[in-house]
């Protein structure tokens, strides 16, 4: 058979492009649910570790249940939507496409040794690709009992650094609302002059070298979601606890 | 653009015709010369630009090393295989199909099996694909050669590759924040002594530079190296 001939060109063309497309479909569909089942266990476990509850991902989904009381999907306005289940139909990748008043806001609510935590899903940009993670607001509805950021792309070393447990510690006891009562969040600070995060009232916490880009992403990605669940803290709560 | 002359054997699928020992002396040198005399990064300069990308730590030099083993050796044994089907005048298409659908599937299964693997290898898996060293021995090894041959080859390149890996991520690891494989391993006396990690060694910069250390080095001591002018 000549194998310079268009005719076999094409035929060895089509008939490979036929073999390989079967054979990837073939196995992404079958590992299909075995790869969703790991990313809904992670997401659970990611949930866990922000109100100090760290678990393997085989044992995430009995404690989660325990822990996690409500999983609320909120309008725009603070008001729960309860067509809508806020852990598997709100993905924050396409909310984040919508507008503000067309987004759901999902909110977990954990109650751990009869203290209440509020969970809040996070999602922004980093330096080269998403960035997202979760943030724990204690009883108050101000102080941060623990947080968890993981990217996709960034870089190792500098920006990936945000997913180090060092990192994600120095936000635990930080304040999101101003002694005033506005919204400040929590800035990734280059100027931060307190390396070591003992000042729990400045709203800040110490950048890393060198990620600066990924530092801005989530102090950007804090304080654009929180907004959206102001009107919720202040409906639930008239004597919100600011900065005392 | 032509293939060796060897090819004008029907399709092998067993081990080369000729009744050589599987691990004979001329095998053994396709498993061992990349690693020194023939290293893709340090003497064929392929494979570059991952070698700056993924060298600021160990770990994902090392899982990036095996990911790229399992790679090239099996697409080497499949462009082997095909080698007298593949129509030349898209081969480098043939070949550039046949790395990409095995870097999904490394990918898929271990996001099925290995979850925690895969999320550290994430980005760094896709750059498999545009690793030069395995289009390279594809069409400067694989098309001509039998399959045993092929997978040694594979092999033995990967392994070169993720040989030099491994040392540049050791140093830019060790000098760039203390730790190897994510553990301190300079002690925190020497910090408090006024020692400080050199930032600039997790910027790709420095991994150029540490790999023309390790040029320099190989070449003052393998003589074979040495060019004659």
């Amino acid at each position: 058979m000549n194998r310079d001939s268009n005719g076999y060109t094409f035929g060895f063309a089509a008939a490979m492009v036929l073999v390989v497309a079967s054979v990837l479909a073939f196995t992404a569909s079958s590992l299909k649910d075995l790869q969703s089942e790991n990313v809904r266990k992670e997401k659970m476990q990611n949930i866990l570790s922000t109100i100090g509850i760290e678990t393997d991902r085989e044992g995430a989904e009995v404690l989660f249940n325990q822990y996690i009381t409500e999983q609320l999907a909120l309008k725009n306005d603070g008001s729960i939507d309860a067509s809508v289940d806020a852990f598997s139909d709100v993905k924050l990748s396409f909310e984040l496409k919508k507008d503000a008043q067309d987004q759901r806001f999902p909110l977990y609510v954990a109650s751990v040794d009869a203290n209440q935590y509020y969970i809040i899903p996070l999602r922004g940009s980093g330096l080269w690709d998403a960035i997202w993670g979760y943030i724990a607001l204690d009883n108050d509805r101000n102080t941060i009992k623990g947080a968890v950021f993981d990217h996709k792309g960034e870089t190792a070393g500098l920006g990936a650094e945000i997913t180090q447990q060092w990192f994600m510690d120095r936000f635990v006891g930080e304040k999101i609302f101003n002694t005033s009562g506005d919204l400040v969040g929590i800035s990734v600070s280059k100027t931060n002059n307190d390396p070591n995060d003992t000042d729990k009232d400045d709203h800040e916490v110490d950048a890393i070298s060198g990620a600066t880009i990924t530092g801005d992403g989530v102090s950007d990605m804090i304080i654009e979601r929180l907004q959206h669940y102001l009107p919720y803290l202040k409906a639930t709560s008239a004597d919100l606890a600011y900065n005392n | 653009m032509s293939q060796p002359k060897s090819n004008k054997k029907p399709a092998i699928f067993f081990v080369s015709k000729e009744s050589e020992p599987l691990f004979s002396k001329k095998n053994r040198a396709l498993l061992k010369d990349p690693l020194d005399d023939n290293n893709p990064i340090t003497v064929q300069v392929l494979g570059i630009c991952s070698a700056l990308a993924i060298t600021v730590q160990l770990k994902p030099a090392v899982v990036m090393t095996l990911s790229v083993i399992a790679v090239m050796g099996a697409s080497n044994v499949i462009v082997s295989i095909l080698r007298n089907a593949i129509p030349n005048r898209i081969r480098i298409i043939v070949q550039l199909v046949v790395v990409a659908s095995m870097v999904i599937l490394v990918d898929q299964v271990l996001r099925a099996f290995a979850y925690d693997v895969s999320k550290q290898l994430s980005i760094f898996i896709g750059l498999i694909i545009t690793n030069c060293i395995v289009m390279g021995r594809l069409e400067a090894f694989a098309l001509g050669n039998g399959v045993w041959k092929s997978f040694l080859d594979g092999v033995g390149n990967a392994a070169g590759y993720g040989f030099m890996l491994i040392l540049v991520a050791f140093f830019r690891e060790l000098l760039g924040s203390g730790k190897l494989y994510g553990y301190q391993v300079i002690p925190d006396a020497l910090y408090e002594m006024g020692y400080e990690n050199n930032g600039l060694m997790l910027l790709s910069p420095m991994a150029l530079i540490t790999l023309g250390l390790i040029i320099w080095v190989q070449r003052a001591r393998n003589r074979k190296l040495i060019e004659k002018n």
